[in-house]
């Protein structure tokens, strides 16, 4: 294995890092007038990337080929699958943030160049093959996120998040660490296939601590109960893009890295964390589902629905099969167009002058005055609650087949009838658009990016995509098989 | 006919009439979705003509490999063909219901209601389970806005309750399918209904499935949501709920419960047959206090859906075949009932009782056709449900004489609430101003009462026509379950015909 391949096999990854080096050299000299061409140039070093993932993903990459700089990274078909949805919802974020904060004079070029990094943090993560890159990942995007959240400057709220997003993340970093270390200690060796092969015995007591460090650690990054209480407060405090941002690409990021790291790194010894994962799992459907019921702000809500949704793609994880794997892609997908897709209609919640609304008060009756608008949010929230024949159920479909195939009954009859929970305040978001006497609060109107944006994630998760099914599940197969081969 | 996809056409017209409502207005969406409606019926009726009864179990069917874990697999057969029949068959009415009481956001309540019919066609139709369930489920949607924006005061509650009720019981349901898929290795619905579940997996499949079907039905004890969601739906919500929602649950334990679970099916035959016994006296006796018009008939709407399961669990051809036809009955005349209090609902804003009487003497129309309808709910003989209720009771007597004693008395009851309720709107004094100056049915109402009068009466004279088709199904159905089923407690001995020569002595002696 030469540099040659190896940096053949990172050309996405380099041209995020040089792209964002670039523009921040032309940030600096341009100031903020530069803040739209950086923006649109961001935008196309996302699509670049996107578009050179995408054939390994359509070709099912996988094997020692796609192992790089002496396995510390792994370029297959799994990790290209969670890296296609990464940049497509930061490439979404960039669309549609500059006329969110042009309105508060806040749009500055360093936003896109964050989002860049970002992105290209989690590139990193979800191709880790070795701790020591994992945790390289994950600081990367960890480090522009805290920034990202505390965008804003003027704002407290933005402030507040961004601090607390701090904090928490940076605890949450510390006790990953420790369990990185306790592995690294107990098995000698920072890489994945490595420490499958040496707990492939059994695993000793100090190597079961750095397991549960190392998954609490990576609870905190997907937001799952009881490591989520960072979450509503966040969403809620951060500027909006950044809170669809944050929502949807880190959230695929960490899912994918957590299934990586449990089925490559512990597969030998799945018993030991799928007992954790399950509790995980069930935990965050079932508090996401009632935390979210007495919210009245629209992010808050989303926020507890995106930990509620963490739990089903959990139960994919927690059945510790390829199926399993395959099916966590599947519900990822459609999770991304939900939250996209959510996050972009909230952000079309304007007043007259432009101002966001984001309480329920603000949007009673919003079917009468905004239809379009209304009709598109009550479908991605059916979706949400997974009611068939939109997509949302499609994801529980293969998420709750992979556990029945793996015998885990009480984990999907629990799951299931806890979804019935978060159905109820998914209906209350009907109710309040649908049902409520107008208050036609929401008068501003959206430019054409945002509403291609809520259209085409609107499609994505509308019946019409049942007929992509057979497609998508091919592509997730080969997927969950290229983790299949390297475990 | 063979190869045309008439199936996949009647979900077709439907579903391009209700995107085409969204987009145009209040006038022309009524317009297009009568038309559209019209085209179903006529498509439906098409398919009636060209159903080959005695034939292949399973016609029309089509397959086609769209999808990942499922197939787009249609197909019907007789009892599917009779329930696709009723939901073509009251559409049109219902958009004739909704005509000119509907005034706001008329294009979006087309639109849901011809996505309703899509919906129910397709349940009917599905010939994959995750099809099935993808139908089935799917029409909460559409019912939940129904109730909730175009219903009356209470509406959110009712739809809340109706939506949650009906998920919980469903998504019970779906985690079997899934473990069904998995044990047989297969979605097809014909399949599947001649596999052979181990015994013990059974009971808990049966359960799974009970607990979604029961509410649909809906079933003593989880029968509250009816009555809030009929109260507070509009007139044609009610008659789609009645009519065509509540057969979801009866044409589920007759698809799945029964073919698929023989062996747990007759396990908690007592189980169903306790609950209704209970849902037929007790529902009964409630009914009789309403004093809403509209809550009275849903009450015995989960009466008469309670004979519909005793039938069903007796397990014969009688049973099985007479709960069939109260379902189709019940879906005419309950709509019908629906729609007379729609009627007078329309012209005086109230659902009370009291606030009308002596309609006889100003509406005389109205209260002939109410008259009719009241009588078939009873199940007066020359009307659809005296053969339901004969039939399904018989088949119940065969199986246990005490349930058949005690589903009788709702019929008894029965024939008190809905006389009683006759007795306080149409005759009597007229007491109030308003209600007697109230015009009788115009030409809208009667070409929507008219048509269900007659199906009414056909079905009561001469059934044949809608047993026919069913009778071959409804047999294989006995056959695939008669190998676990006990023996009744009535012993029936078929009887000697008297000797010809006696016969013929006694006529000389005479």
């Amino acid at each position: 294995m030469d540099l040659t391949t190896s940096l053949g096999l990172i050309i996405p990854e380099l041209i995020l890092s040089f792209s964002g080096l670039i523009l921040l050299l032309v940030a600096a000299w341009g100031g903020n007038e530069a803040s739209k061409p950086v923006s649109i140039a961001a935008c196309t070093a996302l699509g670049g990337a996107f578009f050179l993932v995408a054939p390994t993903v359509c070709a099912g990459a996988s094997g020692p080929d796609t192992l790089a700089f002496f396995g510390q990274f792994r370029a297959d078909a799994f990790a290209g699958i969670a890296k296609l949805m990464i940049y497509a919802a930061a490439g979404a974020v960039l669309v549609v943030a500059p006329a969110y904060f042009d309105r508060l004079n806040a749009m500055r070029p360093e936003f896109a160049i964050l989002v860049l990094f970002a992105a290209l943090g989690m590139s990193i993560m979800v191709s880790a093959a070795d701790l020591l890159t994992l945790y390289i990942g994950l600081e990367l995007n960890s480090l522009a996120a805290y920034v990202l959240a505390a965008y804003l400057r003027d704002d407290d709220k933005s402030a507040e998040a961004g601090l607390k997003y701090f904090v928490l993340g940076a605890l949450a970093s510390g006790i990953l660490l420790f369990g990185m270390s306790l592995t690294y200690g107990f098995t000698g060796t920072t890489s994945f296939t490595g420490i499958n092969a040496a707990i492939a015995g059994g695993l000793s007591g100090g190597q079961l601590f750095g397991l549960i460090f190392v998954l609490a650690g990576m609870a905190f990054k997907i937001s799952a109960v009881p490591l989520h209480m960072w979450t509503p407060d966040v969403y809620e405090g951060a500027p909006t893009p950044v809170t669809a941002f944050f929502a949807s690409a880190p959230k695929v990021a960490a899912i994918a890295l957590l299934a990586r790291l449990s089925l490559e790194a512990f597969g030998s010894q799945a018993e030991a964390w799928q007992q954790v994962v399950t509790f995980a799992a069930i935990a965050s459907i079932v508090v996401g589902a009632l935390g979210a019921i007495g919210q009245d702000n629209i992010k808050r809500l989303l926020a507890f629905s995106s930990i509620n949704n963490v739990g089903f793609i959990l139960i994919g994880l927690a059945t510790a099969t390829m199926a399993g794997a395959s099916a966590m892609l599947v519900y990822l997908v459609f999770y991304v167009a939900m939250t996209v897709g959510s996050f972009v209609a909230v952000l079309m919640l304007k007043d007259a002058e432009g101002n966001s609304l984001e309480t329920f008060g603000d949007i009673k009756g919003l079917s009468s005055t905004k239809p379009a608008l209304a009709w598109c949010l009550l479908l991605i929230m059916f979706s949400l609650a997974g009611i068939p024949p939109l997509m949302g159920f499609y994801g529980k479909l293969v998420v709750f087949q992979a556990a029945v195939q793996a015998d885990l009954l009480a984990l999907a009859v629990i799951g299931i009838a806890s979804s019935v929970i978060g159905a109820f305040y998914y209906l209350k978001f009907i109710k309040v658009m649908f049902f409520d006497e107008p208050v036609d609060r929401v008068q501003g109107t959206s430019d054409w990016a945002h509403w291609a944006l809520l259209i085409i994630s609107t499609l994505v998760i509308s019946p019409i995509a049942f007929l992509g099914t057979e497609w998508l599940g091919n592509l997730t197969d080969m997927a969950a098989a290229a983790l299949a081969v390297a475990g | 006919m063979t190869g045309f996809p008439i199936l996949s056409l009647m979900l077709l017209v439907p579903f391009v009439a209700a995107i085409a409502c969204f987009v145009v207005a209040a006038k022309m969406a009524r317009s297009i979705a009568l038309a559209a409606t019209l085209i179903n019926l006529a498509l439906g009726v098409l398919l009636w003509a060209n159903f080959d009864i005695g034939g292949a179990q399973w016609q029309f069917t089509e397959r086609a490999d769209l999808f990942a874990g499922f197939q787009w697999a249609l197909g019907i057969d007789g009892i599917a063909l009779m329930l696709i029949m009723l939901s073509v068959f009251l559409m049109p009415i219902c958009i004739g219901a909704s005509w000119t009481s509907i005034n706001k956001r008329v294009g979006e309540y087309m639109a849901a209601f011809l996505f309703m019919e899509v919906l129910m066609i397709g349940t009917f139709a599905a010939q994959d389970l995750f099809l099935f369930y993808i139908f089935f489920e799917a029409g909460l949607i559409p019912m939940y806005l129904i109730i909730g924006i175009w219903g009356g005061d209470d509406r959110i509650y009712a739809s809340y309750k109706f939506f949650l009720y009906t998920l919980l019981g469903s998504v019970l349901m779906f985690i079997a399918m899934l473990w069904m898929a998995n044990e047989a290795g297969t979605t097809d619905i014909p399949t599947l209904m001649a596999y052979d579940f181990p015994a013990g997996a059974q009971t808990w499949l049966w359960l799974a499935f009970f607990a979604s079907f029961a509410v649909k039905m809906p079933m003593w004890p989880v029968h509250t949501w009816l009555p809030a969601a009929h109260v507070q739906a509009p007139t044609a919500g009610s008659v789609i709920l009645a009519g065509v929602l509540l057969k979801l649950g009866g044409y589920g334990f007759i698809r799945f419960s029964l073919p698929m679970f023989p062996e747990a099916s007759v396990q908690f035959m007592w189980l169903v047959f306790s609950l209704s016994m209970v849902a037929v006296v007790v529902t009964s006796l409630i009914a009789l206090v309403q004093h809403d018009m509209k809550k009275l008939i849903a009450y015995s709407s989960v009466a008469h859906m309670a004979i519909v399961t005793a039938g069903l669990f007796a397990f014969n051809v009688q049973g099985i075949e007479g709960a069939m036809m109260v379902m189709l009955g019940h879906g005419l005349v309950s709509g019908a009932l629906f729609l007379c209090v729609g009627v007078i609902y329309d012209r005086l804003h109230t659902r009370e009782i009291d606030r009308y009487g002596g309609l006889s003497i100003n509406m005389p129309k109205y209260a002939l056709f109410f008259m009719l309808f009241t009588m078939a709910s009873v199940g007066l003989p020359g009307t659809s449900n005296f053969v339901g209720e004969f039939l399904s009771l018989a088949g119940i007597y065969k199986m246990s004489s005490t349930v058949a004693f005690v589903c009788t008395t709702g019929i008894i009851l029965g024939a008190a609430y809905m006389l009683y309720l006759y007795r306080r709107v149409a005759f009597g004094e007229q007491k109030n101003a308003d209600a007697a100056a109230m015009p009788d049915l115009d030409m809208r109402e009667w070409l929507m009462l008219g048509p269900i009068a007659a199906a009414v009466l056909w079905m009561g004279v001469y059934p044949e026509s809608f047993l026919a088709p069913m009778r071959s199904d409804i047999a294989a159905l006995e056959a695939r379950i008669s190998r676990a089923v006990p023996e009744g407690d009535a012993h029936l001995v078929i009887g000697e015909p008297a000797p010809a020569e006696e016969e013929a002595e006694h006529g000389e002696a005479h």
